[in-house]
């Protein structure tokens, strides 16, 4: 099924690379792809710039078909894919959105330090892979009505803190402050209710983790020191997303938006494009159930973080706050938000669809935590099980370049089958242990098929995003434990 | 004639399944779909019986809405499904009889989780010259 895309790629400096309007007569805008050589060469290798020019077909998009460094091959959008789109003239796609809505990051830190958490790192993943329910069909510890989820999709993470999952300021530490507003249940059917409710409070599995890592490397003192950062210090990292809920609503909008297609006389050249007008009844009802879906991701990741602050409080025989383990910051990579941003001199606002791609707002913009004001909103960045995460800091060029976008992850270059073949007869967590690393998985399947290697290296995604302004890296984490699904 | 096969796909994975008939395929790719999902494991003895109605616009929106219902009652009733027969098929509803294993067993255990169908290169179609019925579809994993 693989083949190579040899379309053409114009140059426009060592880390852009457009895809001309004239490539195909359905693009309404160019694409353009941040890379260097040698991630664009790896880019090359499938479909994904494919899909690059494919949603410069969606009516009304403005700007550039964006792509990150760390996009791949995905279904409709490639994976690591911006799109703005016109609030007046413009499409929302259920398809840029992604199956896991709100599949996102978020980073804690701690006041512990190497020296005292390698010690007891067995325990801690032990602890942590017994209190948070992980794996394939994984169902919660917390057990709730229809009504009770109801609340939870409109309340997001203010529902997690009324029922004692964290500590008020967590909000202030969420993107969105965890719950955006447009949320409407009534327009979530019952089978994702159904879905969602049995699942709230779990990992899942595939590429999502919990990780203990350490702080090894601080690029920018100052905005690190501001953050609460530096070397040689613990965080934690918790990637998850909305679960079946999540993927059930996706799954109901691509029906009724493949009606839209044909209603509205929308031409694209993949059905996972799928999409309504903005100002369409379609496109409103997706965008208040989307957003269901996002505020239940804030509390799914919100009530996996109070669990770990209690396994900390445990295994340390202290208190969370004694411990110092406060959220440093919770984003979302799979999401579409209206936002303001300047198009041609003008202020507008868009429809931004973020498709494995992280927002990354400037200092001094309204939507940053006041904390935070100066030094820009922290942007997550993880990497594979093996090497190393990033927490990177916004700019005013990813105002100006990227819609306040940047990459989300290192991005996969070995399907799931050749990752199998190449891990047989191999043992990755001896493999990993060696490294000093220590992994807990509910599948051996999964750590095959999510070993290091199958990814590419997140230190050459997030330089791309470095050299070009569009985020400034912060400091770099390596994994020390690691919980898989 | 080999039932379906396991296609490689970067961050997903599909299959393509095949069939001397419509019901064949529609049957062909559920089997499929729970080979990703539970491998080897889904060998044993049938305690779960459920009924599935769908109606779609079209062949491919009913393959779609098949598969997306089998997922469902996979997760919702934890079990893994591994016989179906089809009562009724055209090119708008199908109606079907499905069997499988309850999940709680020990030995019954799911390898992977299916997050979705996708409409991503989704295709059914009959070969006009063999007749063979064939079908292609990528899930989100």
């Amino acid at each position: 099924m693989k083949q190579s895309w040899e379309g053409p790629l114009n140059k426009i400096d060592d880390y852009r690379w457009e895809i001309p309007k004239t490539y195909n007569s359905g693009m309404r805008v160019p694409g353009l792809i941040y890379a260097s050589s040698n991630l664009l060469e790896k880019i090359c290798q499938d479909q994904a710039a494919e899909q690059v020019a494919n949603v410069a077909f969606l009516p009304g998009i403005v700007g550039r078909s964006l792509a990150m460094p760390d996009i791949h091959w995905g279904y409709g959008f490639p994976i690591g894919g911006v799109a703005a789109t016109s609030l007046d003239s413009g499409v929302i796609s259920p398809g840029g959105i992604g199956f896991d809505i709100n599949c996102g990051i978020r980073l804690l830190r701690t006041n512990l330090t190497i020296k005292e958490v390698k010690p007891k790192i067995k325990p801690l993943v032990d602890e942590l892979f017994r209190d948070v329910p992980s794996g394939v069909g994984s169902k919660g510890k917390i057990n709730i009505s229809y009504n009770e989820i109801r609340k939870v999709l409109t309340r997001g993470s203010k529902w997690a803190i009324e029922r004692g999952f964290g500590w008020g300021e967590d909000i202030l530490f969420t993107e969105e402050e965890g719950c955006m507003k447009d949320a409407n249940p009534d327009l979530v059917s019952k089978r994702a209710l159904e879905r969602g409710k049995s699942q709230l409070g779990t990992l899942g599995s595939g590429n999502h983790f919990l990780e203990i890592q350490v702080i090894d490397k601080v690029y920018d003192p100052e905005v690190a020191r501001e953050l609460g950062l530096g070397e040689g210090q613990i965080t934690v990292m918790i990637h998850c997303g909305s679960r079946g809920l999540g993927h059930q609503v996706c799954t109901d909008y691509l029906v009724t938006m493949q009606k839209a297609v044909s209603r509205y006389g929308i031409q694209l050249p993949d059905r996972q494009l799928a999409c309504a007008p903005l100002s369409s009844p379609e496109g409103k009802n997706y965008y208040a159930a989307m957003a269901c879906a996002a505020n239940y991701a804030w509390v799914n990741r919100q009530c996996i973080m109070h669990w770990t602050r209690e396994v900390f409080a445990k295994v340390f025989r202290s208190t969370p706050e004694e411990l110092g383990l406060k959220l440093i910051y919770d984003v979302a990579h799979n999401i579409a938000k209206i936002e303001e941003h300047s198009l041609e001199g003008k202020k507008i606002k868009l429809c931004v669809h973020r498709k494995g791609a992280t927002r990354a707002f400037p200092p001094h913009h309204p939507d940053v935590p006041e904390k935070y004001k100066k030094i820009g909103q922290p942007v997550l960045i993880p990497g594979d099980m093996g090497r190393y995460s990033y927490c990177l800091i916004g700019t005013e060029k990813a105002m100006e370049e990227t819609f306040g976008s940047t990459c989300h992850g290192a991005g996969r270059v070995m399907s799931r089958t050749s990752a199998k073949k190449q891990a047989r007869g191999r043992d990755i967590q001896q493999e990993l242990r060696e490294k000093g690393i220590i992994v807990k998985a509910e599948s051996r399947g999964t750590l095959a098929e999510e070993m290091p290697e199958v990814y590419k290296d997140v230190s050459e995604v997030v330089e791309v995003m470095h050299q070009t302004g569009i985020s400034r890296k912060v400091a770099r984490m390596r994994p020390l434990g690691v919980i898989k699904g | 004639m080999k039932k379906f096969k396991i296609l490689e796909h970067t961050a997903d994975i599909g299959i393509a399944a095949y069939g001397k008939t419509k019901r064949e395929v529609f049957i062909n790719t559920a089997k499929g779909m729970f080979e990703i999902i539970a491998g080897g494991n889904k060998d044993h003895k049938e305690n779960f019986y459920d009924k599935v109605k769908l109606e779609a616009d079209n062949l491919e929106g009913l393959l779609f809405a098949w598969l997306n219902e089998l997922l469902y009652i996979g997760e919702t009733r934890l079990v893994i499904l591994n016989k179906f027969q089809i009562k009724e098929l055209s090119n708008f509803q199908i109606e079907a009889e499905v069997e499988g294993m309850k999940i709680n067993h020990p030995s019954v255990k799911i390898e992977k989780e299916i997050k979705a169908v996708t409409y991503h290169r989704l295709e059914i179609k009959k070969d006009e010259e063999s007749g063979l019925w064939s079908a292609q579809v990528i899930f989100d994993i």
